[in-house]
C-alpha cells in the first residue's frame, strides 16, 4: 500500500466570507432616523488602497446579528475613509445605530459592478435623486466632481419629502453654490416655510435641463419606488437611449458574490452583474423591478 | 481514459482497502428508499439502489455547518467537519450534479468550505439502469465521461473501472492485484449490450432544447398560478434537488452574547421569506413568482449561462413533491403536453 497526502488547509486570507476588522470612526445623525457612517480598515496603509467603484456595495458584518449589503456612499476621488448612509430599518441597521464611535464593526467587499465609467466618461451626466437614493448617488456625484474635467454637461436634480428630511443638506447646498455644475434642488413640501428653492415634484426640475447632447448622455436615478416611472419617462422625453439609463437596484443578499441565491433574477445575481442597471436590462429581463 | 477489470466478488474487498485512504461512504436502505450513509460494514451498501433521498451534496455543502466563530467582533474561521472521504455509488446523474455544482462554488470567487471538502472527497461512480422516474437521458446526464476519481460500470460477472484522475489512480493501487488490464473483445459486446439495455429503459423523455425561449413565452401563463394553488411552498424540492445551492447565513451566540457561529443553512427560493428584506418589502411574494424562479433556474438560466439544463434527471423531485409538483409535470406544462395533476 502507498501513503497518500494529507488534505491541506488552503490560505485563510483566501476566504472570501471573513469580514475585516474595521474602526468605525464617526456617526453623526443626517436626519432623525438616518445615520452616516465613516469607517476604515485599521491599517491606514489599506485604509489608504482600499479601491472601490461609485455603485458597489459592502456587507456589513456585525456578530451575533449578521450582515447585510450597503451601497457605499463616499468616493474612491477622497481615499481613506469608507463612508455609508444609513436608515435604521432592520437587525443590522438597528445593531449598527447602536455602535459607539471608535468600535470595530465586520465589513467585507467591495462587490457588484458599479457604474460603467469606462462607457461615461466624455458624456454629459443627469443624476436624479430622491430622498435616501442619495446612499449610492452621493459616491457618483463626488466621483464626478472630482473628476469634472472628463465629463461633459453636468446636472444634479435632487428631490426631498422635507426640508428637514434632506440627506446632505449642508454639503448640496455648497454643491450648489459650484459653478461647474448645474444643480436644482426641491421638496416636496415646505409646511414651515424656511426652503429658500423650489417646492414640488423632482420632475418639475426636469424643465432646467437645457443644451444636453441627449444621445451622449448618461442619466441614472435612485429613489422610492414611485419615482422611477416619472423620472424614466423624463429621461426617455429628452430622448437619452435607454441603454444609457442607468439605476441601482437592491435585493435581499447572504454573501455578495453569487452563491446564496437569493438576489438571483433570471440568469444573473444582483451582486455581480448588478447593482447597477440600465433601463434597457429592466425591460429586457423580466423580474428586475 | 484508462479501463480496468474487477471481478463482482471482489467489489467489496476493494470497498474495504478504500477505507485505508477515508471514512467510506455509499447509499444504504433507509425504510423504501435510500440515504447515504457510512459503510462500516462493506456488505451494507446498497449496490441496487437508484436514487438517495438526499443528493450528495450533503458532503460538499452540509444542510448546515459553521462558517465562523466570533468573539466579540473577531472572526475565526470554522472547518469542522471536513474529513477524507471516500463516496462509491454515485450514479452519473448525480457526477453530473455535482459537476453543475463545482461551476457555481469554484468559479468566480471559490467557495472556500465547498472547495476544502470536494477536495477531500474522492468520488466513485457506479452504473444504473433506470426505472420510470429517470429522465437523465433528456438531460443528457445519463452518462458521465469525467469529473470522477474511478467509475464502476456492470460488465457480466465484472466491473468495468474506469479511472479518471490521479487520485483515481492512487486508489486503484491501493489494492492493485484486484485488477486486470485485458480488457477483451466480449467485454466490449457486453459493454455495447449493457449501454442498449440502459438507453431502452428511459420512459420519460423529453425535448430539452429551446426550453429557454419556451419559459420566456411562458412567463404569463396561467400553468404557474394554478401549480402555485396545489404547491405547499415547503420546500422539499430544493433539499432534494442535486443543483439547488441557496443558503441563509445566521450567527447563533452563545450565552454570554459576546461569542458564538456564524452558521450556514439550506434555504429554499419556495420559501416565503426568501426574497423579504428589511422594510418589509418582499420581492416574490407569490407563491408562482417563486415556483417561476425555482424552474427558470433549472431550465432557462442556466441553460443561458452554462449551455445547459442545471437539472440533471434525477427523478427526486418526481419522488418527493408531497403535491406531485415536478420537472417532469412542468416541462409538460410548458410544452402543451397533459398535466396530470
Amino acid at each position: 500500500m502507498i501513503q497518500l497526502p494529507e488534505a491541506k488547509p488552503q490560505d485563510a486570507s483566501l476566504n472570501p466570507f471573513l469580514p475585516e476588522e474595521m474602526r468605525l470612526v464617526r456617526r453623526y445623525d443626517l436626519t432623525p432616523d438616518v445615520r452616516f457612517f465613516q469607517v476604515r480598515p485599521l491599517d491606514m496603509e489599506r485604509a489608504l488602497t482600499l479601491d472601490y467603484k461609485p455603485g458597489q456595495f459592502m456587507m456589513i458584518s456585525l456578530a451575533g446579528v449578521g450582515e447585510a449589503p450597503f451601497s457605499i456612499s463616499s468616493t474612491p476621488s477622497r481615499p481613506g475613509m469608507l463612508e455609508f448612509c444609513i436608515r435604521k430599518v432592520g437587525k443590522v441597521t438597528t445593531n449598527l445605530f447602536q455602535r459607539k464611535e471608535n468600535s470595530i464593526i465586520g465589513v467585507r467587499g467591495p462587490y457588484g459592478n458599479g457604474f460603467p465609467f469606462e462607457k461615461m466618461i466624455g458624456n454629459d451626466i443627469l443624476i436624479v435623486v430622491g430622498g435616501l437614493g442619495a446612499a449610492p448617488l452621493r459616491s457618483l456625484l463626488l466621483y464626478i466632481l472630482d473628476n469634472r474635467d472628463k465629463f461633459g454637461k453636468f446636472y444634479f436634480l435632487h428631490g426631498a419629502k422635507t426640508p428637514n428630511e434632506m440627506l446632505f443638506r449642508k454639503e448640496f447646498f455648497e454643491i450648489k453654490e459650484r459653478t461647474d455644475l448645474n444643480c436644482f434642488l426641491t421638496v416636496d413640501e415646505d409646511k414651515e416655510d424656511n426652503w429658500p428653492f423650489h417646492v414640488g415634484l423632482v420632475t418639475d426640475l426636469f424643465t432646467k435641463i437645457e443644451g444636453i447632447d441627449a444621445e451622449n448622455t448618461y442619466a441614472t436615478v435612485c429613489g422610492p419606488p414611485a419615482m422611477y416611472k416619472f423620472v424614466i419617462a423624463e429621461f426617455l422625453k429628452l430622448g437619452i437611449p435607454k441603454h444609457q439609463v442607468l439605476m441601482t437596484l437592491e435585493r435581499r443578499m447572504h454573501c455578495g458574490i453569487g452563491k446564496c441565491g437569493h438576489c438571483a433574477i433570471g440568469p444573473i445575481y444582483t451582486c455581480l452583474d448588478g447593482p447597477v442597471f440600465s433601463y434597457w436590462d429592466v425591460l429586457h429581463m423580466k423580474d428586475l423591478i | 481514459m484508462k479501463a480496468l477489470k474487477l471481478k463482482r466478488e471482489d467489489l467489496y474487498t476493494y470497498l474495504e482497502s478504500l477505507k485505508s485512504y477515508g471514512e467510506l461512504w455509499g447509499p444504504v436502505p433507509k425504510g423504501d428508499k435510500y440515504v447515504y450513509a457510512r459503510l462500516t460494514n462493506v456488505r451494507d451498501v446498497a449496490l441496487e439502489a437508484l436514487r438517495t433521498i438526499i443528493p450528495p451534496k450533503k458532503f460538499f455543502v452540509p444542510p448546515r455547518f459553521n462558517m465562523f466563530r466570533y468573539f466579540d467582533d473577531h472572526y475565526e474561521e470554522a472547518f469542522d467537519d471536513v474529513k477524507r472521504r471516500v463516496l462509491f455509488g454515485l450514479h452519473p446523474c448525480d457526477i453530473h450534479g455535482i459537476l453543475i455544482l463545482d461551476e457555481l462554488f469554484l468559479e468566480r470567487f471559490p467557495d472556500p468550505y465547498y472547495k476544502r471538502r470536494r477536495e477531500a472527497t474522492a468520488l466513485l461512480g457506479l452504473s444504473c439502469v433506470p426505472d420510470d422516474k429517470c429522465m437523465a437521458r433528456s438531460t443528457n446526464t445519463h452518462a458521465v465521461e469525467g469529473g470522477f476519481d474511478l467509475a464502476f460500470n456492470e460488465l457480466g460477472d465484472n466491473y468495468l473501472v474506469w479511472v479518471g484522475s490521479s487520485l483515481g489512480d492512487d486508489l486503484v493501487r491501493l489494492n492493485i492485484d484486484l485488477f486486470s488490464e485485458e480488457i477483451e473483445p466480449s467485454d466490449l459486446k457486453t459493454y455495447l449490450a449493457w449501454r442498449r439495455k440502459r438507453d431502452s429503459r428511459y420512459k420519460l423523455t423529453f425535448d430539452l432544447t429551446g426550453m429557454p425561449d419556451i419559459m420566456e413565452l411562458s412567463w404569463d401563463a396561467p400553468l404557474w398560478q394554478e401549480l402555485a394553488e396545489k404547491c405547499l411552498a415547503c420546500g422539499s424540492c430544493s433539499m432534494v434537488c442535486p443543483t439547488c445551492n441557496c443558503f441563509n447565513v445566521r450567527d447563533l451566540s452563545d450565552l454570554t452574547l459576546s461569542s458564538g457561529v456564524r452558521q450556514r443553512h439550506w434555504d429554499s427560493c419556495m420559501n416565503k421569506e426568501y426574497a423579504l428584506v428589511a422594510g418589509g418589502h418582499n420581492f416574490r411574494e407569490a407563491r408562482a413568482e417563486r415556483l417561476k424562479l425555482w424552474y427558470t433556474h433549472k431550465l432557462k438560466a442556466f441553460i443561458t449561462e452554462y449551455g445547459k439544463p442545471s437539472c440533471v434527471g434525477c427523478g427526486r423531485c418526481i419522488d418527493t413533491c408531497p403535491v406531485d409538483i415536478n420537472v417532469a409535470e412542468v416541462i409538460r406544462g410548458l410544452t402543451g403536453q397533459k398535466v396530470t395533476l
